[in-house]
């Protein structure tokens, strides 16, 4: 479906190179609760204030499954039109750090609860389709702090036993751009179900980036390199993109690419060797026996998907049946849930007589101007939808202008005030009066006859000063509509 | 008061809910005879200060419907106790102090008991003769240098020494029942699943099962009806219609068919053992229930495989002690010099070398080979057992292939400490209930125990039959109390 043009190539000389990404997400399970203790997962807590004895691996602890985690992560599955695995397997991840009490990571390895699936991506270009290997629930470790002492590492283990969907792709990206729109596709699936809040900045969606390079038309998959721990999508661009360029510039001095992990230096714009595969650790995964495998039932998997709201795929399909939108529209519309469920609550409230396209241009004109300016989300949005809705049918009813709806709209933003208030208020509706115009109108032909006459010998740019003047007399409130065709007929 | 501490559970029970005597006489006795046995070193921790206060406590407002009403008792110092210095026989704990109770602690309090300490055990409860112990090994109570058997080794000499009424230990490959044998007292290994393991000292989750230890068959029954509950903190808990066990108790097993296992009949077991064995099946006769030669084919497997198992799983289970939270720590140059300073020095040998074998047998590269085959062998095992029982309601065997050994006997040689407990180990692999009970004395006079082992969540039966053995064997415990100067 790409289009040659828009294909993301690396050009060295005579050759060209093709880059292939897949992608780890880490995607922390939207619950009050830890994945196997009750301890409360709020972020920005006091450090170590969210931590049970399971948490802290107290000799004798044992972990027991928070279904509601699993839940989320089945729903997510569904989002994702992936296989629900009904039996699964928890393992020990083995190592050893200052952050991970237990010595061990609770993952799942072999037999995870989710298999394969897809998700669909809207390029400019057209739609692309990328395949999801599997996704598994596994714990969050705890957090070291380096920097607070010269001599000591702190560890902060409110994070530790924190549930996280581990999302994996299969190598079907294929360049930041598509990076870009996998991430934001998922972040908006799992903010659509509710699993996932993905804000990046608070670490809830991170992701290890695989990337490897292959000459064009390559069959052959390159050797890869793993970027780990990226948390934000613009450095996971700029990660694949140095890293791209790394891998090609050996292939073109001849030499050979390592399998690795690496990390990327957000400061330095480079990624540099973690350790090399002889380093990787050995995990020692191994079926956890505190745990039993986990089952659930096919009627607990229908269950849930009785619970699946629409999703962004299939509202966006809606919206362009059933308000006639553009797919661009659409897009915009449905790719955040907030402005999505926004953009539906106006059209609601905006009642029988309603303009959709209208909403649209001022929803994604007006109001993400002002939440841009005001560096707000549109949950936060300073005017409610319904005063919103109100405002658009002001406008196609002819009461105000879309011109004088601007100004009241900047008055709507203090306070959500209600715009059929702003209006009469502040005298700002509407002349639409023909007699009222028409003696206006003669009036302002009066005081400017030479003009006039020039206008019927056929300085036809003269009209524009007649409506200036006109709306200028009557404080911008004159219907512009009625003004031209009234000054059209007594010129 | 001397005879107070030669009473049995369920005759103190009655005597205190008789009022003939106090839970304060009941405690007093039991200090008493724990002062006058250091020398056993069955206690690493006591807390008879307040064991006494809580004894008048109980005695001013005794609540005589609970099952334990007013009872001392010591457990092994496995099982975590709020407020109470929990080490499992370990310097890596040696300074840890619990502020949570184990489920199973829990349920022995609640049903009016009363802490007098924590006994000594195998560290981490990996040994067969409670030499690993940080806090030194234990002296059996049968003779002087002779080994009370592991892990619960403190536990079964307080029980035998008669320093605690009743006790209770763990068993992750024999170690109740194994100790039990050695001193003459019961031991029961109940059904995995049957006891919460919440809050006991993990060794091989999938293998440790809490139980209780006494002096005779009904005190087992009682305490292991006390302790025995399900528990959603445990998620290898499971949740079954339990017994009366002590109420439902009963000697008629007429008709019951009970399998005798010739694989367990091993290349250079003693006479005595195998006499012994014969002596059981007459009993069982005699009892008027049946015996039948049945097959369990895997069992020359099991050893080695439980010696996968469960180092496997120890490996992970003891990777937390690492000095980072609680526990010993040893200084270093940085995090990773810490943890092999503090592992090296907080670890004893046996521990050590059984990291050392779980980490190997899960490597990459050698898990397929090593971690996997054990865990499809135990599986065969397993089956095994599910075959005999379409045959038979329970199994009889020896308890150990010998009797107790001298203290250092086999310190130097692990295998041969390992094959102690080459009886014990398939039950636990199965995840079935196994009972020791005491059924004569060898040359020397040392004990020799019957092992029983039942289907899964059949206790009732196999207490049943060993309750009917045990009037027949009507064993009597030699203790000359040659600890006591």
């Amino acid at each position: 479906m790409s289009k040659k043009d828009s294909e993301y190539l690396i050009n060295r000389k005579d050759n060209q190179y093709e880059v292939v990404i897949g992608l780890e997400v880490h995607a922390q399970v939207l619950s009050e609760s830890k994945l196997f203790s009750t301890s409360a997962t709020k972020f920005g807590a006091e450090p170590n204030t969210q931590v049970s004895l399971v948490d802290a691996a107290f000799p004798g602890m044992l972990p027991v499954i928070n279904e509601f985690c699993v839940k989320q992560a089945i729903k997510t599955g569904i989002g994702l039109n992936a296989k629900i695995n009904k039996r699964s397997v928890f393992d020990r991840k083995n190592y050893f750090y200052a952050d991970l009490p237990q010595g061990y990571q609770i993952s799942q390895f072999k037999d995870p609860i989710v298999g394969e699936g897809k998700v669909i991506l809207d390029m400019p270009n057209g739609q692309k389709e990328v395949g999801i290997e599997r996704l598994h629930l596994e714990q969050d470790a705890g957090k070291s702090i380096h920097d607070l002492d010269p001599q000591n590492t702190f560890v902060d283990l409110n994070r530790s036993g924190v549930a996280l969907m581990e999302i994996v792709s299969k190598p079907d990206l294929r360049s930041p751009d598509e990076v870009n729109a996998y991430i934001k596709k998922l972040r908006s699936i799992m903010r659509y179900l509710g699993t996932c809040d993905g804000n990046m900045q608070e670490g809830s969606l991170r992701a290890d980036v695989n990337v490897s390079v292959r000459p064009k038309g390559s069959k052959e998959f390159g050797t890869r390199c793993e970027i780990k721990n990226v948390n934000s999508i613009k450095f996971m661009q700029m990660a694949i993109e140095y890293e791209a360029n790394r891998q090609v510039d050996l292939i073109e001095e001849g030499k050979t690419i390592d399998q690795e992990t690496r990390l990327f230096d957000t400061k330095k714009n480079e990624t540099r060797s973690m350790r090399s595969k002889e380093d990787a650790h050995d995990y020692r995964y191994f079926p956890d026996p505190d745990l039993l495998p986990l089952e659930v039932s096919e009627k607990f998997i229908e269950e849930l998907k009785n619970d699946i709201p629409e999703l962004p795929d299939d509202k966006k399909k809606r919206f362009i049946e059933e308000f006639k939108l553009s797919s661009y529209e659409a897009n915009i519309l449905v790719s955040d849930i907030d402005t999505a469920k926004y953009f539906e609550e106006v059209v609601a409230k905006m009642g029988k007589n309603k303009d959709i396209k209208l909403a649209v241009n001022w929803i994604t004109g007006e109001l993400f101007a002002i939440l841009n300016s005001k560096g707000l989300e549109i949950s936060q949005s300073p005017v409610s939808a319904k005063n919103f809705a109100i405002l658009i049918n002001l406008i196609k009813n002819g009461t105000i202008s879309g011109k004088i709806a601007k100004t009241v709209f900047e008055l709507m933003i203090d306070g959500d005030k209600d715009p059929q208030k702003i209006v009469e208020e502040k005298g700002l509706k509407q002349q639409s009066d023909p007699k009222a115009l028409e003696a206006l109108i003669d009036k302002i032909i009066n005081d400017n006859r030479e003009k006039a006459i020039e206008y019927k010998q056929g300085k036809e740019k003269l009209f524009g000063f007649f409506v200036g003047q006109a709306m200028k007399a009557s404080g911008g409130k004159a219907n512009p509509q009625l003004i031209n065709e009234i000054l059209k007929k007594k010129l | 008061m001397s005879d107070i501490i030669k009473q049995s559970l369920t005759e103190l029970v009655e005597n205190i809910k008789n009022k003939k005597l106090s839970s304060t006489d009941v405690t007093k006795a039991f200090i008493d005879r724990s002062e006058k046995s250091v020398e056993l070193n069955a206690y690493i921790t006591n807390d008879f200060t307040s064991a006494l206060e809580k004894a008048k406590k109980f005695d001013q407002k005794p609540n005589l419907d609970l099952k334990l009403p007013g009872i001392p008792m010591a457990v092994k110092d496995l099982f975590c106790t709020k407020d109470i210095k929990t080490t499992a026989g370990s310097k890596i704990l040696n300074n840890f102090v619990p502020t949570y109770e184990s489920t199973v602690t829990e349920n022995i309090w609640n049903e009016g008991a009363i802490l007098l300490g924590k006994l000594n055990c195998d560290e981490f409860a990996m040994g067969s003769s409670n030499e690993t112990s940080f806090f030194g090994n234990v002296q059996s109570p049968i003779d002087k240098n002779l080994v009370p058997g592991g892990s619960s080794g403190g536990s079964a000499s307080a029980v035998a020494g008669q320093l605690t009424p009743v006790t209770i230990g763990t068993d992750t490959g024999g170690s109740i029942r194994q100790p039990a044998s050695f001193t003459g007292i019961v031991g029961l290994k109940p059904t995995y699943g049957s006891c919460s393991r919440y809050g006991i000292v993990a060794f091989a989750s999938s293998l440790d099962q809490a139980g209780p230890m006494a002096q005779n068959v009904k005190d087992c029954a009682l305490l292991h009806e006390v302790i025995s509950s399900y528990d959603p903190k445990d998620s290898t808990s499971i949740d079954f219609k339990r017994n009366h066990y002590s109420k439902e108790l009963t000697n008629n097993i007429k008709g019951k068919k009970i399998g005798i296992p010739k694989e367990y009949r091993v290349d250079g077991m003693p006479k005595e053992i195998e006499d012994l064995w014969q002596k059981g099946i007459q009993y069982i006769k005699d009892c008027g229930a049946e015996t039948i030669d049945i097959s369990l084919p895997n069992t020359s497997y099991a050893l080695p495989t439980y010696y996968i198992v469960a180092p496997a799983e120890a490996s992970s289970n003891l990777a937390r002690y690492d000095g980072v939270k609680y526990g010993f720590r040893a200084k270093g140059e940085n995090l990773i010099d810490m943890y092999e300073k503090t592992r090296s020095e907080g670890f004893g040998a046996e521990v050590q070398r059984r990291i050392m074998i779980g980490t190997y047998v899960l490597s990459s590269g050698y898990y397929d080979a090593y971690y996997l085959k054990a865990q499809k062998v135990r599986k065969l095992i397993k089956n095994d057992f599910d075959e005999a029982y379409k045959k038979v309601d329970a199994i009889l065997t020896p308890s150990t292939p010998s009797s107790a050994f001298k203290i250092g006997e086999k310190t130097n040689d692990p295998v041969s400490m390992y094959l102690n407990d080459i009886f014990t180990v398939p039950v636990n692999l199965a995840g079935l209930p196994g009972i020791s009970i005491p059924a004569g004395h060898d040359t020397k006079g040392y004990p020799l125990g019957l092992q029983i082992i039942g289907k899964a969540f059949d206790e009732q039966n196999i207490l049943n039959i060993a309750y009917a053995m045990e009037e027949k064997i009507n064993f009597k415990n030699k203790i000359t109390d040659w600890w006591i100067k």
